[in-house]
Parts: structure tokens; C-alpha cells; sequence
């Protein structure tokens, strides 16, 4: 029986080792229940989402206060990003969602800037105003595009060729 | 030539065969599971055995793994300059394979052989005869604690093995390599996300529980009444849980994405 009952205590400290573990993976590491409270749905739709990702942190001043639900494209072929937030937030309906790069090639996230307006959202209602991500191939595209222009306006303003006339004419 | 083909043929019809009386086994010791009286006293004892007395290898080999993990993420990181990054690399790869494959491995090699070992020796002194002639189903009585302990163990261990990876992850990049302590712990909790990698972690699991506790005790079970039929018992156990839970464990992953 002495016996019997040590080999239970190591069995119930076992057991108790084993639920501790799983409690910390689930609810510290793998953070159950930490996302805060949720409940206020927004919709924005956004003309590129360039890699956000459902249960993308949604921030305000870095602060999280939510996450991204649900990606899909809407009737108008733009993405439809649905936003759960913190419903005790009181956000003016001008309040502005930009798809923001945490570090250079850091994961995606959606900021909200609050805007001015003394209406404030409620659940269900659409960010009106919103700010595409940057999408890097996009952008140097855009540079060498810029930097080829920027040689045609020389050469056709003939700014070179002044220059070289007039040094002729000194001489 | 085709006396080949016969042997070959032989082969499937037999390795099928195998895994009917697998099937049908499984369903005796689900039967059983449900049929009263609970065995509540042989199930305590053997979550004693194949739990506790596992805890030792799992601890040692849960925190050595972390530390190589730590040592090798950090090598392939600071490349990178991306070496905050590395509670989300250990944390990761310990959830999502390697803690409960490595666990089910080990759980294996410690109490999976051991139950089949037991067993094995049970059938080669008659003592399972020695039940029924006492009209208690062996299955009821000596296979399915085990099988359930095995099952309910699984989790625990894995849970614990992953722990002490993360501490020995920790040992060795925060101290050691001088990884900020808050951004290990930062990118190891925002990485991981409960749904997709804690839950698979915990059906990976149960479901090797489950394949190593049937697998050792169906080996047992079925083996020849004899010192050699014994050792094969035992062997089978090892290669055959092993490879069962390298396979599972790519269907688990391909099919939950976990």
C-alpha cells in the first residue's frame, strides 16, 4: 500500500507536470485567449494586400489591438480584408487602414490612423479610406521607369548641347 | 521465376493478413475500453510505467535537442543578422515535428518495447492462458490499460519534451550566443499560433499514442510462445511503431498542415 501510494503521487505529479506543459504551450506560447478582446468587425478593401495573412496583427501606434479574420476577394475584384478589433475602441469613421512591413521583409500587418470625425464606427461598417501595401517589384519598377524618363527629358530639352555650343562659341 | 512471384505474392497476402488481425485487435481494445470494470489500478500503474519513468530520456533528450536547435539556428541566422529570430525558429520546429515525433520515437524505444516485452513474456509462461481459464478477458485485463496509458502519456510527454527544448534553445542562445532574452520569448510566442501549430502538435500526439500503444501490444499480444518469439515481439515493436509514426507523421502533416 506504501508503495502503491508513492507510485501515485508520482503519477499525479506526473499528470500535473504534463498539464502544466500544455497549459503554458497552449495559452503563453501559443497565445490562446492573449489576443485581447475582439468583437468589433470592420471591412476594407484594399487594392493590394502584397502577403497579409488571416491573423495578421492589426496595430494602432504599434499597439496591437486586433487581427485580420478573413481575406477574400470582393464583387468589385478588390481584396475584402475583414478586421477584428478590440470593440471598445471608439474609431471616427475617417479613420484611415494602410497594410504596413514590419522591418524590411518583416510580416505583413494592417494600421489604423484615427481620423477626425466625431461618428464613430460600429460593427460591420467599411474603412472607407485606405492604403495599399507596397509591393517592392512594384516600386523599383517604378524607379527605373522614373530614371529612364528622366534621361529622355534631358536629351530632348538639349541642355548638353547648349553647353557644348556655347563653349564653342567662347572659344 | 514464378516461384518469385508466388513469394512475393506470399508476402502481401501475409503483411495484409497482418493488418486485418491489427484492425480487428484495435477493435477488441476499443470494446474494451468501454466494457466495465474500468481497471482504473492497472492503468495508474502503467502510466507510472511508460510516464514516469520516461520522464528522465525525454527531459535529457527534449533540452539537447533545443540546445543543437538553438546552436544551429543561430549559426544559419546570424548570416541573416536575423538572429532575433530565433525562439520562433526553435519554438517551430519543436512543435510542429520534432517534439512529437522525437517523443514518439523515444516513448517507443523506452515503453513501447518494454510493453511488448512484458506481454510477450505473459503469452511464453501461459499467465494470459491462466486469465482466461479464470474467464477474464486478457485484452480487458493486461492489453488495453496499456494501450489507453500509452494514449493518455503520449500528450504529457510530448508537452514536456517541447518545454525543455524551449529552455534548452534558450540556454544556448541567450546566454551563450547573447540573443536578447525578450526577443527570443517575443518571436517564439508570436510565431507560434495555437490553432495551427499546438493543436496539430497535440493530434500528432495522440494519434502516435495511439499507433504505439496498439503496435507494442499487438506484438505482445500475437507473439510466439517462446524466448525467440519474445525478442521478434520486442524488434517488430521498434521497427515497425517507428516507421508507422515517420509515415503517419508526413500524412498528419500533408493533410492538416500542421
Amino acid at each position: 500500500m506504501g508503495q502503491s501510494s508513492g507510485r501515485d503521487l508520482a503519477v499525479g505529479c506526473f499528470v500535473l507536470l504534463g498539464l502544466a506543459a500544455i497549459a503554458y504551450l497552449s495559452v503563453t506560447i501559443g497565445g490562446l485567449g492573449s489576443n485581447g478582446p475582439t468583437g468589433l468587425r470592420l471591412v476594407a478593401h484594399f487594392d493590394e494586400i502584397g502577403g497579409l495573412k488571416p491573423r495578421a496583427a492589426v496595430v494602432i501606434s504599434g499597439v496591437k489591438v486586433g487581427q485580420v479574420e478573413s481575406i477574400t476577394l470582393g464583387e468589385d475584384y478588390r481584396a475584402r480584408v475583414v478586421l477584428n478589433v478590440d470593440p471598445s475602441l471608439a474609431l471616427p469613421v475617417d479613420s484611415t487602414a494602410s497594410i504596413m512591413t514590419a522591418g524590411v521583409l518583416g510580416d505583413r500587418y494592417v494600421s489604423l490612423q484615427l481620423g477626425g470625425e466625431t461618428e464613430i464606427l460600429k460593427d460591420g461598417d467599411a474603412i472607407d479610406f485606405t492604403e495599399s501595401a507596397v509591393v517592392l517589384e512594384r516600386v523599383l519598377g517604378k524607379i527605373v521607369h522614373n530614371v529612364g524618363g528622366g534621361d529622355d527629358g534631358d536629351s530632348s530639352s538639349g541642355n548638353g548641347k547648349q553647353d557644348e555650343s556655347s563653349k564653342e562659341g567662347g572659344e | 521465376m514464378i516461384a518469385a512471384i508466388a513469394r512475393l505474392g506470399a508476402l502481401v497476402i501475409a503483411g495484409l493478413e497482418d493488418m486485418g488481425r491489427l484492425a480487428l485487435f484495435a477493435g477488441r481494445v476499443g470494446v474494451a475500453v468501454v466494457m466495465p470494470p474500468p481497471r482504473v489500478r492497472a492503468f495508474l500503474d502503467e502510466v507510472y510505467k511508460l510516464g514516469v519513468l520516461s520522464l528522465v530520456i525525454i527531459g535529457v533528450s527534449g533540452f539537447a535537442v533545443g540546445m543543437v536547435l538553438g546552436l544551429q539556428g543561430y549559426n544559419t541566422l546570424v548570416r541573416f543578422g536575423a538572429t532575433n529570430s530565433l525562439g520562433a525558429v526553435v519554438g517551430l520546429s519543436l512543435i510542429r515535428e520534432l517534439g512529437p515525433v522525437l517523443t514518439a520515437l523515444l516513448a517507443t524505444g523506452r515503453a513501447g518495447s518494454a510493453t511488448a516485452a512484458e506481454i510477450g513474456t505473459m503469452v511464453a509462461t501461459e499467465q494470459l492462458d491462466g486469465l482466461r481459464m479464470m474467464a477474464v478477458d486478457p485484452v480487458h485485463l493486461v492489453v488495453m490499460p496499456r494501450a489507453v496509458a500509452m494514449v493518455v502519456v503520449m500528450p504529457l510527454l510530448t508537452a514536456l519534451f517541447i518545454v525543455l527544448g524551449l529552455a534548452g534553445g534558450w540556454v544556448v542562445g541567450v546566454p551563450l550566443m547573447g540573443v536578447d532574452a525578450g526577443a527570443y520569448m517575443a518571436s517564439l510566442e508570436s510565431a507560434v499560433d495555437f490553432r495551427d501549430d499546438v493543436l496539430g502538435c497535440g493530434l500528432k500526439a495522440v494519434v502516435f499514442g495511439v499507433l504505439v500503444g496498439l503496435i507494442a501490444t499487438f506484438r505482445g499480444y500475437t507473439s510466439e510462445p517462446t524466448s525467440a518469439g519474445v525478442s521478434t515481439a520486442t524488434t517488430t515493436t521498434v521497427v515497425v511503431a517507428s516507421v508507422s509514426i515517420l509515415i503517419c507523421d508526413y500524412f498528419i502533416t500533408a493533410l492538416w498542415g500542421v
